[in-house]
């Protein structure tokens, strides 16, 4: 591990899936191997070629006020949501009503430790951003005029929205950042606000992502390009990854966040530390805007990358969730790819699990909720298995974690989370255990 | 055309809007009442408390008249004037 720059440590978790509308909720469904990926029932759905999606299991109007939400898409309440888990959960003092108090600089804690916001951030992405806003106000526009489309339409469909909305809750004034690379965005949003830290520009980044798209446009979008599984009959067995007859991924909606924060500010609050967040490698395929370099040389550098930003040697990966999002192509595409940046021999050894099989796939909200699930799996030495796996590809040949939850051994341990993105976006994040 | 409606009227209607759009308890909402600075209300939630109003009372608020509402009894004086005006033809 680097000993020469800043270490940043995780201390505080939440998120909102379609598994819970909570991370505890979510986390004790994805070990008992739940599905989030219900029927749509929307009217004229049977139009479309696929009519189930892995919807929030809690919709953001059970816990939010209905007034909150005239102002925020659906991206952002479900950010603010688990951003208010995750401030908590690492001890903060909860935000002032959601707006910070005129003249607020400083923020409490719980046992009188003072928190400086200008040395809080937030990196938080959303791949797409306010879709629902964006189409439901066209209608008002076309139904009504102008003079009725809400005043809030902007802020709502931007994708630097929900960081916005999530930095005035805390009144986080180091910086605010959305970054979008598609499904491959917050990890990107966790490689970054690790890299602001270990610069000296934040004690304590909020990080994640959120995505909340699920709506008749994008389901014919994603349809019309043959990218999604068409199971309509079993949805909750339709997220397959690595199975034979696997045909596609699933749309999901959610979001997760985590505080991160140098390792020397979490230990003089005395703060919870759920693991280490070590550092993370990047690529660009420069091949196809959709389509994953079928070489997989990106994907491995990605990963190579990653470890070397983490200071740690292929031989210290014990575990990867990988990105897998149950495409005939692209789930055995990755296992080469891992093959080639880890080595064969640490590959096989490597406990590989592919959550998406029960979250679907959350596009911008997918690299911040798995790396929240690999930082559990590394904490509780317990990794979730892959659902609906009952006839493994044959061209798999690495550890896949089938049936029940594998227990990782105790000890030193690091992991990795792979998501690459339409564009051409790969990212890799290391997490480490904290001993 | 909507009925003239009294004072007592308009601020209740008012109140309902506001409760409505931005959450503020009705019984907050009193004709000296400002709505930044005593009612944390901001300009683009007032924009929306407009067309409501509009709607409600059957007036035009044009933008220009609208930065000039600062308290709610000035909505409610604005709306009585407009209400008692003779009907343009």
């Amino acid at each position: 591990m680097s000993k020469s720059q800043t270490r940043v440590v995780v201390t505080g978790l939440g998120a909102t899936t379609p598994l819970g509308g909570d991370l505890p909720s979510t986390w004790s469904a994805l070990l008992a191997g739940e599905s989030g990926i219900r029927t749509l029932e929307w009217e004229g759905v049977e139009g479309l070629p696929v009519r189930f999606a892995a919807t929030l299991k809690v919709p953001p109007d059970e816990v939010m006020p209905r007034q909150s939400l005239r102002r925020l898409d659906r991206n952002q309440a479900i950010a603010l949501i688990a951003a208010r888990e995750a401030w908590a959960d690492a001890g903060f003092a909860p935000s002032p009503g959601g707006k910070p108090q005129k003249g607020m600089e400083k923020a409490g804690v719980e046992g009188g430790f003072v928190v400086d916001l200008d040395r809080v951030g937030v990196v938080l992405s959303s791949g797409i951003g306010g879709l629902h806003t964006a189409l439901n106000s066209y209608d008002v526009y076309r139904e009504k005029g102008w003079s009725r489309v809400s005043p809030f339409t902007v802020p709502m469909l931007m994708p630097n929205g929900a960081s916005g909305h999530v930095g005035i809750e805390f009144g986080a004034t180091a910086g605010s950042h959305a970054l979008v690379s598609a499904c491959a965005s917050s990890g990107e949003a966790v490689g970054y606000a690790i890299d602001m830290i270990r610069a000296g520009r934040a004690d304590v980044i909020v990080c994640g992502g959120t995505e909340a798209c699920i709506h008749p446009l994008q389901m014919a979008s994603f349809g019309i390009m043959r990218a999604m599984s068409t199971r309509n009959e079993e949805p909750s067995r339709a997220s397959r990854p690595y199975d034979k007859n696997r045909d596609g991924f699933v749309l999901g909606e959610g979001a997760a966040v985590m505080i991160l924060e140098s390792e020397e500010h979490a230990r003089r609050r005395g703060a919870k530390i759920n693991g280490y967040a070590s550092g993370a490698g990047y690529s660009n395929d420069a091949y196809d805007i959709v389509l994953p370099d079928p070489s997989g040389r990106g994907q491995a550098k990605a990963m190579q990358r990653a470890l070397a930003d983490a200071g740690l040697e292929p031989a210290d990966i014990i575990h990867i969730n990988a990105h897998a999002t149950s495409t005939p192509a692209g789930d055995v595409a990755e296992l080469a790819s891992i093959k080639a940046g880890l080595g064969e021999d640490v590959a096989r050894k490597a406990v590989i699990t592919a959550t998406k099989s029960m979250t679907g796939h959350l596009l911008g909200g997918a690299g911040a909720l798995e790396s929240i699930f690999t930082i559990l799996a590394l904490k509780e030495g317990l990794v979730p298995f892959v659902a609906n796996l009952e006839d493994l590809d044959d061209e798999v040949d690495l550890d896949i974690v089938r049936d029940e939850p594998r227990k990782l051994p105790d000890g030193p341990a690091a992991a990795l989370n792979n998501s690459f993105g339409f564009g051409g976006h790969n990212v890799s994040v290391a997490f480490e255990r904290a001993i | 055309m909507a009925e003239v409606a009294t004072e007592q009227q308009i601020l209740a209607g008012l109140a309902e809007i506001i409760d409505d759009i931005v959450g503020i308890d009705k019984s907050e909402v009193t004709p000296e009442k400002n709505f930044i600075d005593d009612l944390d209300i901001d300009s683009l939630s007032m924009v929306e408390i407009a067309v409501a109003a509009q709607d409600q009372f059957g007036v035009e608020i044009p933008d220009d008249e609208l930065r000039n509402l600062k308290t709610v009894k000035d909505v409610i004086d604005f709306v009585q004037n407009l209400q008692q005006a003779p009907v343009k033809s």
